[in-house]
């Protein structure tokens, strides 16, 4: 059987700023640069989410795209599609919300969610055109 | 959970591909017209991407700023508007995007300690792009 990657993006806008209490206000700075400023700033994310699988004989489909999309606006796009990651998204109440840890924690909601044969094989979440993180679910 | 980040730079040199092995009609018929004489220049974009696990107090697998510094400095600064054929490092290989490659991987492994380097990709036009990532990479 011949495995298949099959991509699918979508789009959301979020704001947050990076802050560790337990560094000084001199330290935040330091390390975290403008990213620290208090009142945030915000991306246009773009994220791209590659399941793999084999090709389904009967639907020529490793996955059905429509069902992907709304797995990926169910458990994605809709709960960070204009929030505020530090003060509205549970996994950033303890966590500093880089691109780094925002696709670890989109690959745990994705996680376990899709049907049939296709699995999770990416997720890459760009902050802007020059900048993107990616995971592969690797502990 | 291990993550990639992945930055991408911009920078543009001229360079003229021609091998002292091979005469010159060899020079000609390999490398077409990338063996005039005079060179030609690209913008290049590189992209480097490098890999850990985000440390937990910042979020990060390395700070970026390092890396722009870095890069900035040790890569950027020297070849941004320059001649790779005039590099020290192409007096003695042709300064293909294959080589050019290999070569700023090997300057990132060598010097940049903050993060693992997992790959450096070299887009020498929006048509074609290269990438190394050691030698022991599949």
């Amino acid at each position: 059987m011949k495995t298949v990657y099959l991509t699918r993006k979508a789009e959301f806008s979020a704001s947050h700023f990076y802050h560790n209490p337990k560094f000084t206000p001199e330290e935040n700075r330091r390390i975290f640069g403008k990213c620290n400023n208090p009142h945030g700033h915000g991306h246009n994310y773009t994220l791209e989410v590659t399941v793999r699988g084999p090709v389904n004989e009967q639907s020529g489909f490793v996955m059905d795209l429509k069902q992907l999309k709304d797995i990926m606006n169910r458990e994605v796009i809709d709960v960070l599609d204009h929030r505020h990651l530090n003060y509205e998204i549970p996994e950033f109440k303890e966590q500093i919300p880089t691109t780094e840890n925002l696709a670890i924690a989109i690959w745990r909601r994705l996680q376990g969610k899709l049907d049939g044969g296709a699995r999770l094989y990416r997720v890459r979440v760009y902050e802007n055109d020059d900048l993107f993180a990616e995971v592969y679910g690797e502990e | 959970m291990k993550a990639y980040l992945t930055r991408r730079y911009k920078f543009s040199a001229s360079h003229r591909l021609h091998s002292e092995s091979m005469s010159e009609q060899e020079n000609r018929k390999v490398y077409g017209k990338c063996n005039n004489p005079y060179g030609h220049g690209h913008n290049y974009v590189m992209e480097v991407t490098v890999s850990g696990t985000p440390a937990p107090e910042t979020g990060m697998i390395c700070n970026l700023a390092d890396l722009d510094g870095f890069v900035n400095t040790e890569i950027l600064d020297q070849y941004h508007d320059d001649n790779l054929n005039c590099m020290e490092q192409f007096r003695q290989k042709v300064p293909t995007t294959e080589n050019l490659c290999v070569e700023l991987h090997r300057v990132l492994q060598e010097k940049f300690s903050a993060a693992k380097i997992e790959r450096v990709r070299i887009q020498e036009t929006m048509m074609n792009s290269f990438e190394y990532a050691g030698e022991n990479s599949v």
